[in-house]
């Protein structure tokens, strides 16, 4: 009987995330183009609906009833399933994401977790890894040049970028003293780790945008070079997998800054689940600002900056963290 | 050190300068509820013009269907009782139209004007071709005073021989008196 409730909890938490997740996706969407739109002196879509909110369901409605085409010389089973790859892997990262305190119902606590694994970390990094597969094959799959630069480039960039998202996160486990994001958001009961690990936290954001494939980090899609890149010749809902793992991707990220340098769900006066909505908004829209600001790296730079910056630094991070841990 | 410097300096700028953009006021133009005034010469939707006295201006010379790029311009040409030609239909397929205004500099007479009304969206295609009825409008257009065969030398009802607008009076060939 017990295993039967626990299992119909699970169930309700997964519909809840996974529909949670799903819905501010479309809207994350909205907002970058609003906000992006502001941030270039222009409206933004504001034609369906008041101040465009229903903009998110017209291009479902729009992207659902488009021709699937699939390119007669394409790998046809790799090329259907990539784009399932990559918004796959975006949504299971949030498996093990905490956004709230447990709660008690009916005398049976719940935590706000959809699985508390203790290598919650790894499985982060594995899933993050995986999403390269999906660009790669995708790019691969389509059997034009364009998609196969950009899935080459998507596959150089993010494997060279995991290293220092990887390693950022080594000073925080070393504080955290566990690979557990609930119990890394426990550690951050006193202060946010963003206060002690600043050029962690820098190195992590810079990273996650690299990995997120967003703007001064595009190069797999890079538009004005390679067309589309590695979905130049996805339509439909297939090109709409895609667009939808890129932004539940800036949700996955915004939460992981969030639970690794802000505090999780911690904050006052509001309740936990909001704090945490909060911070991935914030960090989605400081993502945005970035996007419209700065220019695409040139491809050389980009390796530059991975592998003979961000990775030093990171390097010597864990060890002055150390340092100061053993003192 | 000193360009690493700079290179943050340069980043504060681009972003301070993006953020004061979010408070003004956007430049955009919404369409439907503000019209920009476009310029008289703006090219969109043609008409067929009349001269001053109400007469079509149109004498069916065929030159606007001959010079369209696009050959979306056809007619028929017809000759009145007193000399004066005309176009017995005239058909525009406004969804081959690229615009381009070829027919206005080739016109002699002034007729065929483009205008800068552009809004005929039509679901239907055939909607978009346009008929001599459709295309001719009571006005001289851009071209208000002029009248063809005034100048020409034809003779209609406008004018009788030597009659024209700095036409001479006819010389009698047969004489050599002055």
């Amino acid at each position: 009987m017990d295993w039967i409730v626990g299992f119909l909890v699970l169930i309700i938490k997964l519909a809840l995330v996974l529909g949670g997740l799903l819905l501010l996706a479309a809207y994350l969407v909205l907002l970058e183009r609003k906000f992006l739109g502001r941030l270039q002196i222009r409206y933004g879509p504001n034609r369906a609906g008041p101040f465009g909110v229903l903009q998110p369901l017209a291009d479902t409605i729009k992207m659902l009833t488009k021709e699937d085409a699939v390119p007669e010389a394409a790998d046809r089973v790799l090329f259907l399933l990539a784009p399932a790859v990559v918004a796959a892997e975006a949504l299971l990262i949030f498996a093990v994401v905490p956004f709230g305190t447990s709660v008690t119902l009916l005398g049976k606590k719940i935590p706000m977790v959809i699985t508390d694994l203790n290598v919650g970390l790894l499985f982060v990094f594995a899933l993050a890894s995986l999403g390269v597969y999906g660009v790669a094959l995708g790019g691969w799959a389509s059997n034009s040049k364009y998609s196969l630069l950009g899935g080459i480039r998507g596959a150089a960039q993010m494997i060279s970028y995991e290293l220092s998202l990887g390693l950022s996160l080594v000073p925080i486990v070393m504080l955290a003293r566990s690979f557990s994001l609930v119990d890394i958001v426990r550690a951050q009961a006193n202060y946010p780790f963003i206060l002690v690990q600043p050029v962690s936290f820098t190195i992590f954001f810079i990273s996650a945008m690299a990995e997120t494939k967003r703007i001064p980090f595009d190069l797999p899609e890079a538009e004005n070079e390679l067309g589309a890149g590695y979905h130049t010749e996805y339509s439909g809902m297939r090109f709409g997998l895609f667009f939808l793992g890129e932004y539940v991707n800036l949700q996955v990220f915004g939460a992981l800054v969030a639970v690794f340098f802000l505090g999780g769900w911690r904050g006052p006066i509001l309740p936990p689940v909001v704090w945490f909505l909060v911070k991935i908004l914030a960090v989605s829209i400081l993502m945005i600002w970035v996007r419209g600001t700065l220019p695409r790296l040139r491809y050389d730079q980009l390796m530059h900056l991975g592998w003979k910056v961000l990775i030093p630094v990171a390097l010597l991070n864990i060890v002055i963290t150390g340092a100061v841990l053993l003192l | 050190m000193k360009s690493a410097w700079e290179a943050v300096a340069a980043l504060a700028t681009g972003f301070a300068t993006t953020f004061k953009h979010l408070f003004r006021k956007p430049i955009t133009e919404e369409y439907p509820e503000y019209k920009r005034p476009l310029p008289e010469r703006t090219r969109a939707v043609i008409i067929l013009t009349r001269d001053p006295d109400g007469g079509e201006r149109c004498v069916a010379c065929y030159l606007c269907s001959a010079t369209c790029p696009v050959s979306c311009i056809s007619m028929q040409s017809a000759e009145r009782e007193d000399g004066r030609r005309y176009a017995s239909w005239f058909r525009i397929n406004f969804a081959r139209c690229i615009y381009c205004g070829l027919c206005e500099q080739a016109c002699p007479t002034s007729a065929i004007q483009l205008t800068p009304y552009f809004e005929t969206c039509e679901r239907d295609i055939l909607k978009l071709v346009y008929e001599k009825e459709d295309l001719l409008v009571d006005h001289g257009g851009k071209d208000n005073e002029y009248n063809f065969y005034k100048y020409a030398g034809v003779v209609t009802k406008v004018g009788d021989k030597g009659a024209h607008i700095k036409e001479a009076e006819p010389v009698d060939i047969k004489s050599n008196l002055p």
